[in-house]
């Protein structure tokens, strides 16, 4: 059975109309609604390339039955810098050569600046552990990490 | 398929009475992946994430008894206050997927899927946890032994919903340890759990066997060995370990070998044993 949901992204309201209610939010956010900020990669949270912020929390977009989160406020990547710049972390990213393919990166961001807002000065350890449920084939993670650092000490100036 | 978002328990459970089919989705993080593959695709859902009176959980006032709601995360029982009384309960949700996965995943997901390989279920076993069910028509509690009878299968019946497990806080030492191939987004190979609870041993292992078994048999030879914690030597601990190893019940499957498991639980055994003693 099909009906009309609506769901509050970036804060603005999207209504969903003449969708299968059990599609994820990542296939709602990009096949249904036009933002394909979240990639979808595994369907099984296990890459982290889909991370948006559900009520706050960082969480697999995958793993979000689109159709129950109506009450839930939804920030997706597109909606870090809402005019189109770049957020000090994505701009981190690209000089510390952070970005291979790109695919990861999205999901990377939010998860970073999830971190970064729940703790401003991690440790070394924090930072993997905070990363730990995203996935990046390219890089071998060591420029992202540079890539973080370099937001810590420059937020920390 | 359609979605129904109740706002109380009592609401949840109306819905649930007029259709036991329906699928009760918590934090998603296994039901999803089930629907996303096609492997599952139900009539009704029934959401449980807006029954706030599910998602805290409370302790008495003289902090001997803790009743956690279905609903809390496993991001809340890594980073709550509630890690300082339960240390193991703990230790085995940071071990759950990644971040993402814990600040979605419920302890009432763990026991409702009631997977072997489930991180918290060897700690409720070990803390001898009482899990706690509801229907439109009555409440029940169980032990979480009683609660897992097979590999995701449990006592739930269709029309029940999960309502919490409660414990008693331990007032000696608890702990978790699981082998896995990496040290984050893996499903383990084996784990256990052992807590010191009024002088006395008890430990849950995970993953080497159809439910979390209950190692009755070293847990009886530990406790004869004195009140805990004591100094345990180091061949005692490699005893005990070889006790645990000869109940647990592996299998051979994609992740492991059984022989594997069994050396490897005894030594995760034996190290926690060590730990306890410390």
């Amino acid at each position: 059975m099909n009906e009309i949901y609506t769901l509050k992204i970036n804060g603005t309201e999207h209504q969903v109309k003449d969708a299968w209610v059990g599609e994820s939010l990542l296939y709602v956010l990009r096949e249904r609604l036009g933002l394909p900020g979240a990639k979808g990669a595994c369907e099984q949270g296990e890459c982290g390339s889909c991370t948006v912020f559900l009520d706050g929390s960082a969480v697999c977009s995958c793993l979000v039955l689109a159709a129950s989160a109506t009450e839930s406020d939804i920030a997706t990547v597109e909606g870090l810098q809402p005019d189109g710049s770049l957020t000090d972390v994505q701009q981190a990213f690209i000089d510390e050569g952070a970005v291979q393919c790109g695919f990861c990166t999205p999901g990377l961001v939010m998860a970073v600046h999830h971190l970064l807002d729940e703790n401003p000065s991690p440790s070394e350890l924090e930072v993997k552990e905070a990363l730990s449920g995203n996935i990046c084939r390219c890089t071998g993670y060591g420029r992202i990490f540079a890539a973080v650092d370099k937001v810590i000490a420059d937020r920390n100036k | 398929m359609t979605v129904h978002i109740p706002h109380s328990l009592e609401e949840a459970l109306e819905l649930l009475d007029k259709d036991n089919s329906a699928a009760l989705l918590s934090g998603g993080t296994d039901f999803m992946v089930e629907v996303n593959f096609n492997h599952r695709r139900p009539e009704n859902v029934i959401s449980l994430k807006q029954v706030n009176e599910l998602s805290t959980w409370t302790i008495d006032s003289k902090k001997q008894h803790i009743f956690i709601g279905s609903g809390v995360t496993h991001h809340e029982l890594e980073t709550g206050t509630i890690a300082q009384y339960l240390p193991a309960l703990a230790q085995a949700s940071r071990t759950v997927g990644s971040p993402q996965i814990r600040a979605a995943g419920t302890i009432g997901g763990n026991l409702g899927t009631c997977s072997p390989a489930g991180d918290t279920l060897p700690v409720l076993s070990a803390m001898n946890a009482t899990v706690h069910l509801a229907s439109a028509h009555q409440s029940r509690s169980i032990s979480f032994d009683e609660f897992m009878v097979g590999p995701k299968r449990s006592n739930r019946q269709p029309n029940e919903i999960i309502t919490g497990v409660s414990v008693a806080v331990p007032n000696g030492w608890q702990g978790y340890a699981k082998v896995g191939v990496r040290n984050a987004m893996v499903i383990s190979v084996a784990s256990a759990c052992l807590q010191v609870h009024n002088g006395e041993v008890s430990i849950a292992l995970g993953s080497v066997g159809p439910t979390v078994i209950r190692c009755r048999e070293a847990e009886k030879w530990a406790n004869s060995l004195g009140a805990h914690p004591l100094s345990v030597s180091s061949d005692d601990a490699k005893h005990f370990g070889e006790l645990v190893g000869s109940e647990s019940r592996p299998i051979d499957d994609h992740r492991s070998t059984a022989s594997y498991r069994r050396h490897a639980v005894g030594i995760l055994a034996t190290r926690l044993l060590q730990r306890s003693s410390q």
